[in-house]
C-alpha cells in the first residue's frame, strides 16, 4: 500500500502583520498585565509612606511605636501610641489561630484520609464557600449570636470583646487553613502511607506520624495565610470587639485593633491634620505586618513545593 | 489444687502445640495458599491459586506484566485492603492461621509479614527515625532498646558500615540502592517472619542489585521470603523455588532449577527462555 494524497494542497495564508511583530505585541500585552499588580502594590506602598511622613513631623517615632496611649483628640495632650492597638490585633489574631489551627488541621486530616470520597466531594466545597461569606455578615453573627453566648458563659456585661473577635476570625480563617492543609496532606506521596501501613501502623497513626509531618510546611503556610486574613480583617472585629481605644486588659475585655481604628476614625478626622496622617501611618504598619506574614507563608510554601518534587 | 490444674492444662497445651509444631516440622510449611481467588470489582485477578511455601526458603514469583504477581504478593499482608471493592475467596495460611479470619488483627499480620516496595519509599525523616518508626508505633518507648534495634537492623540489611556516621541525616540523602536497603532494614526492625519483596531491585543499577541479592541470600536463614521480579536471571539467582504466573493463574511452581531447565509445562519454557513476554 502506498500513501495517496487526493485533497488539494494547503495554501498558507499570510497574516496582515508579520508574525514576529505580532509575537512582540502579544508579549508586551501579557508583560503589562503581569507588571500591573506589582505597580499597584508599589503604588500603595509609596502612597502610604508619603502620606505618613507628615505625621512624623509632629509625632516622635519612638512615642508612636512604643506609646501606650492612643488619644488623638485629647484637649490636653494628643497621644499617638500604637501599642494598645498592636496588642489588640495580636490578641485577636492569636486567639483566632489557637481556635482555628487545631480545628483546621483536624478537618483537613479527616477530609483527606478518613472521609469517604463522597463526603469529601461534598464537604470540601462547603468549607470553601465559608470563605465567601461577607465579613459584615460574620460581624452581625458576632453581635447577635456569639456575643450573647459569651456573655452568658463568662457572666460578662456584654459579649463584645477580644474573644468574640477571635471566634469570628477563626471561622473566617478556617476555610483557608482547611483547604490548603487538605491539599498539602493529600499531596503526600501514597508510598509513605503504604510504607507506614505495611509496618503495622493504623490509619490514624499514619496520618499523625507520617502524613502531617510530611505536609508540615504546607500546613504552616496555610496557617500563615489564615493569619494574614485575620490580621487584616476589619469589619468583623469592628463590629464584635467593643472597640475601646485603651490598653486591652483580657480576652473578655473590649479591644480595638489597628484595622478598626482606621475604619472608625478616618471617617471623622479633619483633612490634612496630624491625626489624619497618623491614620495613614497606622495603615503603613498594617501593610508591613500583612506583607511580612504573606511573604513568610510564601517562602514556606515554596520550600514545601521543592521538597515534594 | 488450682495451680495444679493450671499446670496440667498448660502442659496439655504445650503437648498440643508440640504436636502441631511437630507436624509443621515434618512438612515444614510456613505458608499455604488454598483455592485462593481474588477479584477487583468484577474482574478476577487471581484464579484458584494453590501453593505451599517452606520456611526459610525464597520463592521467586515471575510472569508477564499484569499477570497478578504483585496483587498476589500484596494479599499476604492484606495491603489490598486499602483498595475498595476488592473481594477474595479461599485461604492463605501463615503458620496454619488463615490471614483472612475475621478475628485476625491486620496490624498484627503486617507486623509479622514485612514488605518492601518496588520504589524505595523512606519517610522524609532521618535514617534513624525511619527505622525507629515501626518500633515506636508498636508502642516501644525504651530508647536504648530502639537504638540497639536500629543498629541491628541496619547491620542485617548490610547498610550499617556505610551510614553509621550519619544516622541522623535525612534518608533522602542516601543513594537509590541504600534507600532500598534502608527500607529492608525498616521492615526487619519489627521482626517479621515473612518478607515480601515487590521487585525490590527494578530501579537499581547492577551493583546495588547485586548487594540486594546477596542480602536476600543472608536473610533467608531467618526469614521466609517471597520476591516478585521481572528479571528472570534474578529469579534464577536468588530463589529456591519459582512460581510462574500468567493471566491470574499459577501455571507452575517448582524448584528454581527445574523451572529454568526442565519445566513441566510448555508455556513456562517459552516464557523463561524469552520466546514471549
Amino acid at each position: 500500500m502506498s500513501i495517496q494524497i487526493l485533497s488539494p494542497r494547503i495554501t498558507v495564508v499570510k497574516p496582515w502583520i508579520s508574525l514576529a511583530v505580532k509575537e512582540k505585541l502579544i508579549h508586551g500585552f501579557f508583560f503589562l498585565n503581569g507588571i500591573l499588580s506589582v505597580i499597584v502594590l508599589l503604588g500603595i506602598f509609596a502612597l502610604l509612606v508619603f502620606t505618613s511622613i507628615p505625621a512624623f513631623q509632629e509625632i516622635n517615632v519612638g512615642s508612636f511605636l512604643f506609646g501606650l496611649e492612643w488619644n488623638p483628640t485629647s484637649y490636653v495632650k494628643e497621644q499617638y501610641g500604637i501599642i494598645p492597638m498592636l496588642v489588640s490585633t495580636f490578641m485577636v489574631t492569636l486567639g483566632a489561630l489557637v481556635i482555628a489551627v487545631p480545628l483546621g488541621i483536624g478537618t483537613a486530616a479527616y477530609l483527606s484520609d478518613v472521609a469517604s470520597p463522597r463526603v469529601r466531594e461534598i464537604a470540601k466545597p462547603i468549607v470553601e464557600i465559608l470563605a465567601g461569606i461577607p465579613s459584615v455578615v460574620i460581624g452581625f453573627l458576632g453581635i447577635v449570636l456569639v456575643g450573647p453566648i459569651l456573655a452568658k458563659v463568662f457572666g460578662t456585661h456584654n459579649g463584645l470583646n477580644a474573644l468574640n473577635g477571635s471566634v469570628l476570625l477563626a471561622v473566617m480563617a478556617l476555610p483557608t487553613i482547611v483547604s490548603i492543609s487538605e491539599d498539602a496532606i493529600s499531596n503526600v506521596p501514597k508510598s509513605y502511607d503504604q510504607a507506614s501501613l505495611a509496618l503495622g501502623a493504623s490509619k490514624w497513626q499514619t496520618v499523625i506520624k507520617v502524613k502531617i509531618p510530611a505536609a508540615l510546611s504546607g500546613i504552616i503556610a496555610a496557617c500563615m495565610l489564615g493569619m494574614g486574613r485575620a490580621v487584616g480583617e476589619t469589619m468583623t472585629v469592628l463590629m464584635a470587639t467593643g472597640c475601646a481605644p485603651a490598653m486591652p486588659e483580657s480576652f473578655l475585655g473590649p479591644v480595638r485593633t489597628l484595622t478598626s481604628s482606621i475604619a472608625i476614625e478616618l471617617g471623622e478626622v479633619a483633612y490634612n491634620t496630624t491625626h489624619y496622617y497618623a491614620l495613614f501611618a497606622l495603615g503603613l504598619v498594617l501593610f508591613i505586618m500583612t506583607f511580612l506574614v504573606n511573604m513568610t507563608s510564601d517562602i514556606i510554601l515554596h520550600k514545601y513545593e521543592k521538597v515534594n518534587r | 489444687m488450682n495451680t495444679m490444674i493450671k499446670e496440667k492444662k498448660s502442659n496439655q497445651k504445650n503437648v498440643e502445640q508440640e504436636v502441631i509444631s511437630a507436624e509443621l516440622e515434618e512438612n515444614n510449611m510456613k505458608v499455604r495458599v488454598e483455592n485462593f481467588n481474588f477479584y477487583y470489582d468484577t474482574t478476577q485477578a487471581l484464579k484458584d491459586i494453590n501453593l505451599e511455601i517452606k520456611a526459610n526458603s525464597v520463592v521467586g514469583i515471575i510472569g508477564p506484566s499484569g499477570c497478578g504477581k504483585s496483587t498476589f504478593l500484596r494479599c499476604f499482608n492484606r495491603m489490598n485492603d486499602t483498595i475498595s471493592s476488592i473481594r477474595y475467596e479461599g485461604k492463605i495460611r501463615i503458620d496454619e492461621k488463615n490471614i483472612f479470619d475475621d478475628n485476625l488483627d491486620v496490624v498484627d499480620l503486617r507486623r509479622n509479614v514485612g514488605m518492601v516496595f518496588q520504589k524505595s519509599n523512606p519517610f522524609p525523616k532521618s535514617i534513624f527515625e525511619n527505622i525507629a518508626y515501626g518500633l515506636k508505633i508498636n508502642g516501644i518507648k525504651d530508647k536504648n532498646f530502639i537504638a540497639q534495634k536500629v543498629e541491628e537492623s541496619l547491620k542485617n540489611a548490610a547498610l550499617w558500615d556505610e551510614i553509621k556516621d550519619r544516622l541522623h541525616k535525612s534518608a533522602f540523602a542516601l543513594s537509590g540502592g541504600q534507600q532500598q536497603r534502608l527500607c529492608i532494614a525498616r521492615a526487619l526492625a519489627i521482626e517479621p517472619e515473612v518478607l515480601l519483596l515487590d521487585e525490590p531491585a527494578s530501579a537499581l543499577d547492577p551493583i546495588a542489585t547485586a548487594k540486594i541479592e546477596e542480602l536476600i541470600h543472608e536473610l533467608k536463614k531467618k526469614y521466609t521470603i517471597l520476591i516478585v521480579t521481572h528479571n528472570m536471571q534474578q529469579a534464577a539467582r536468588v530463589s529456591d523455588y519459582t512460581a510462574f504466573f500468567m493471566l491470574g493463574e499459577l501455571i507452575e511452581c517448582d524448584e528454581t532449577n527445574k523451572i529454568f531447565t526442565n519445566p513441566s509445562k510448555k508455556i513456562t519454557e517459552d516464557y523463561v527462555t524469552g520466546r514471549f513476554g
